[in-house]
């Protein structure tokens, strides 16, 4: 079967080769019978892949190790979840998912679009195909995932212990759909520059797959920081690491596009800007693509696999340098149609926000790409760490929150300093109200932290000033109850409300994450059996040791062939709080030279860690046991000596028994964080208003205004 | 298992080719200069109008609720109003001096 996927690689490159070639011919020649079958292309593309991706997929959950990827990151013992998921653990198979992604989205996207912008999306077709091709290249010149090996070796190497957990199943494709996603924008920014259409139409087509880049990417982000919370044993959720930036910087870039696009479609203004931006966003998400497979860089992520880092490059170059010729040659197309009428309007704000998420965008750039640069320029490597990129982003986070205050108080074109002063009465009250709160509760002397819940006790004075003035106008019309109205309202004005709901989760999670980083109490200390320690207002007591010895008795079902952890009894004066059960799972080396025991829990060993979420504060706490006591290490030696590898398992039974009536001294690190679930919940809210602000609106809701009128007065009666 | 695979495979490129020259054939078919007449009737410059025609409509919505929630005085909405519906006007009267649609055609 492996053969079947080397043919569908090829067969792939094939169609995508076609379809550039036909797509191009058929815009030029105006033959729409060729760009329909280049569309098409796309089609047979996504159907290839799908087989394809369909025999790894297959490979994988029948163990057929023949496939080197599978020997690689599979075996016997992981469990099948985990088997499905291997897939795209391996460079190999990762370019497939992502491959296969992009032929998925650009399907659905040019289907959606088969009928509008035709000279548009053939040049679409074009890119996408073309992104397609390269990618597809890479797995047939550079890293197939079919290459097999014969005889096929009896076991696999095993799944990475890190990714055996059910958040990452998850995680990785969102983050690549988020990633493919990006590359739609663009492939549609490229034609509509080429046939110089950066019109409404277009407007309205890109928005859609923008928002739909944003929310992968966003999600995949989201679904990563909480992984590394929840499973990684350092107790953070996001640590500055190249590959976590690599996925924010697009994210910060399409959003500030999604913000400028209207700006766009009210004034005709910000067209180089707009253009650059999908161009830019585009290009984050190839260099985010290309981080992880270059070797350039160290991180947790990384692949590996330096051979990739030079196409790459030249894709990423082709990029760039045609995206600043499409732009600079079409400058005419992209000239303004109107000036900024007023400083004092919602286009400033949102130019102001623009800024602020570029500025942070090439912070996060500079930071990242730092240790490369400094290579090039100087011959030695250096990196900068979370300190560098807290200095300067947290103040332009602030400045973010604020402008997502600022932004729905101000109205389109212009505003008076009437106006203004009468809509940010309250909602600067309220800030100094928290402020005023925060310090007479004696909340710890934290600057920043204090600041940005300030600035998000404004965003929420704000955006809830703007949903009771307008649910008062609503039931001045329609004299609905409270919630009729409210759902009319953000039924009837979608894109507006949702947005609002999206400042409110940006300024929720942005609590989140101040209150967690600013005022966490985080202790590393050694533990025995019946000892406690203090941590923050908690006290942590270690009541007994816990050990498990075979697969079906490791709950995570992490194939770990042995465990060991402690229960922890966790109360706050004098009350108990809650019950944690930390531990570290040992897994198997596949070194004989270790001995049949040695092997055994030679390998990775992986912290699971245990916490207490609330919505006022999280527990969270990781052991690192001491296995190398005298005592323990006699029962392994003995083990090595005497038994031979089908009977070594059970030297874990005698080890785990030791270690349960002898426990030793263990290493504990326990972080007590206040309002950490509020970052989930934020981050949900962010999204869900999202989903609200680009749901298209019911038929029967799209109104027609006669605009032929004349210009209303106030006492006419308003559908609004 | 080999002839399994290249039957897989000989079908996955009959069907490849099937799927891609689907176009190409039913244009064979077709009266000549049909699509090259549709396609040249200026249906892009209308789908902009009308996409823009909507964009001004919603501006004109959300300049209504901005001065119903007090973001806007009185007269700064009637100014605003008043140049968002000439602007309107004119998408209007450039959507009736534009071709009518594909759909029109046909049924002459």
């Amino acid at each position: 079967m492996a053969a079947l996927g080397s043919g569908c690689l090829v067969l792939s490159l094939a169609i995508c080769a076609y379809g550039i070639v036909a797509a191009i011919y058929g815009v030029r020649s105006k033959r729409m019978e060729f760009t329909d079958s280049a569309r098409r292309a796309v089609y047979a593309l996504a159907g290839v892949l799908t087989v394809a991706f369909a025999v790894l997929e297959l490979a994988f959950l029948r163990n057929d190790f023949a496939f080197n990827t599978v020997a690689d990151t599979s075996s016997r013992t992981t469990p099948a979840l985990y088997r499905a998921a291997a897939v795209w653990s391996s460079q190999e198979g990762s370019l497939l998912l992502w491959a296969w992604l992009l032929s998925l989205w650009s399907s659905l996207a040019l289907f959606l679009m088969r009928r509008r912008l035709r000279d548009v999306c053939a040049y679409a077709t074009a890119v996408l195909l073309g992104f397609g091709g390269f990618f597809v290249s890479l797995m047939i010149f550079y890293a197939t995932p079919f290459a097999t090996t014969s005889p096929a070796p009896a076991e696999g190497a095993g799944l990475d212990p890190l990714l055996r957990f059910p958040t990452m199943v998850i995680h990785p494709p969102m983050l690549y759909s988020g990633y493919t996603l990006c590359t739609i924008p663009f492939a549609f920014a490229v034609g509509a520059l080429l046939t110089r259409r950066i019109d409404a139409e277009w407007i309205a087509a890109t928005r859609r797959f923008a928002f739909a880049a944003w929310l992968c990417l966003g999600v995949g982000i989201l679904l990563g920081a909480r992984w590394s919370y929840s499973e990684l044993g350092w107790g953070g959720y996001w640590g500055w690491d190249a590959v976590e930036n690599a996925s924010l910087m697009p994210w910060l870039t399409a959003t500030a596009f999604l913000h400028s696009l209207m700006i766009q479609e009210k004034r005709g203004m910000l067209k180089v800007w707009n253009a650059s931006l999908v161009l830019a966003t585009g290009s984050l998400a190839i260099m985010g693509t290309f981080l992880v497979r270059s070797g350039i860089l160290n991180s947790i992520h990384a692949f590996g696999g330096a051979t990739l880092g030079v196409p790459f490059v030249a894709l990423i170059g082709v990029m760039v340098a045609g995206s600043i010729y499409l732009v600079v040659s079409r400058r005419a197309a992209l000239r303004s149609e109107h000036r900024l009428d007023s400083l004092l309007s919602r286009e400033s704000a949102f130019l102001a926000n623009n800024l602020v998420l570029v500025g942070l965008c090439f912070v996060i750039f500079w930071g990242t790409y730092f240790p490369l640069i400094s290579e090039a320029l100087n011959g030695t490597a250096a990196s900068v760490g979370p300190p560098w990129f807290d200095r300067y982003t947290v103040p332009l986070a602030l400045i973010l929150v604020l402008l997502s205050g600022i932004g729905p108080l101000i109205a389109w074109r212009r505003a008076t300093l009437a106006s203004a002063r009468r809509n940010f009465a309250v909602p600067l009250g309220a800030a100094a109200i928290a402020v005023l709160a925060l310090l007479a509760a004696g909340v710890p002397g934290r600057p920043l932290a204090i600041a940005l819940f300030a600035c998000a006790a404004f965003v929420f004075a704000s955006i809830g000033q703007e949903f009771a003035r307008g649910v008062r106008v609503r039931r001045e019309i329609a004299h609905e109850a409270v919630p009729a109205a409210l759902l009319s309202l953000v039924r009837r004005n979608r894109r507006r409300y949702g947005g609002y709901i999206v400042h409110v989760g940006i300024a929720v999670l942005f609590v989140g994450v101040a209150a967690s980083s600013s005022f966490q109490h985080a202790t590393e200390v050694g533990l025995s059996p019946g000892s406690s320690t203090r941590v923050g207002a908690y006290t942590v007591s270690y009541v007994r040791p816990t050990a498990t010895v075979t697969p079906a008795a490791d709950a995570a079902h992490t194939g770990s062939s042995m465990s060991l952890g402690a229960v922890l009894d966790v109360s706050k004066r004098g009350h108990h709080v809650a019950t944690l059960r930390p531990s570290q799972g040992y897994y198997d080396s596949g070194e004989p030279t270790q001995g049949s025991v040695g092997q055994l829990i030679g390998g990775q060993a992986v912290s699971h860690i245990s916490m207490s979420e609330g919505a006022l504060r999280d527990v969270w706490s990781a052991i690192a046991p001491n296995i190398s006591t005298p005592a323990l290490q006699r029962i392994v030696d003995a083990g090595n000596r005497t038994l031979p590898p089908q009977d070594a398992p059970i030297a874990l039974g005698y080890l785990a028994r030791q270690y349960l009536q002898h426990p030793p001294a263990a290493q504990f690190h326990f972080i007590v964080s206040p309002l950490v679930m509020w970052i989930w919940i934020g981050g949900a809210i962010v999204f869900g208003g999202g989903l609200i602000a680009v749901w298209p609106p019911p038929s029967a809701v799209v109104r027609r205004v006669s605009v032929r009128a004349r210009p209303r007065s106030a006492g006419d009666p308003v559908r609004a | 298992m080999d002839a399994l695979v290249v039957l897989l495979t000989l079908l996955l490129v009959a069907g490849v080719l099937i799927v891609i020259s689907a176009p190409l054939r039913a244009r064979a078919g077709e009266r000549p200069g049909t699509r090259e007449r549709e396609q040249s009737r200026g249906e892009p410059e209308r789908a902009a109008l009308e996409a823009e025609r909507e964009a001004k409509y919603r501006e004109i919505r959300d300049a209504e609720l901005d001065y119903r929630t007090g973001k806007l005085s009185r007269e700064d909405y009637e100014a605003v109003d008043a140049a968002l519906r000439r602007e309107a006007i004119a998408i209007l009267d450039s959507l009736e001096h534009a071709l009518p649609p594909s759909s029109d055609r046909l049924e002459n």
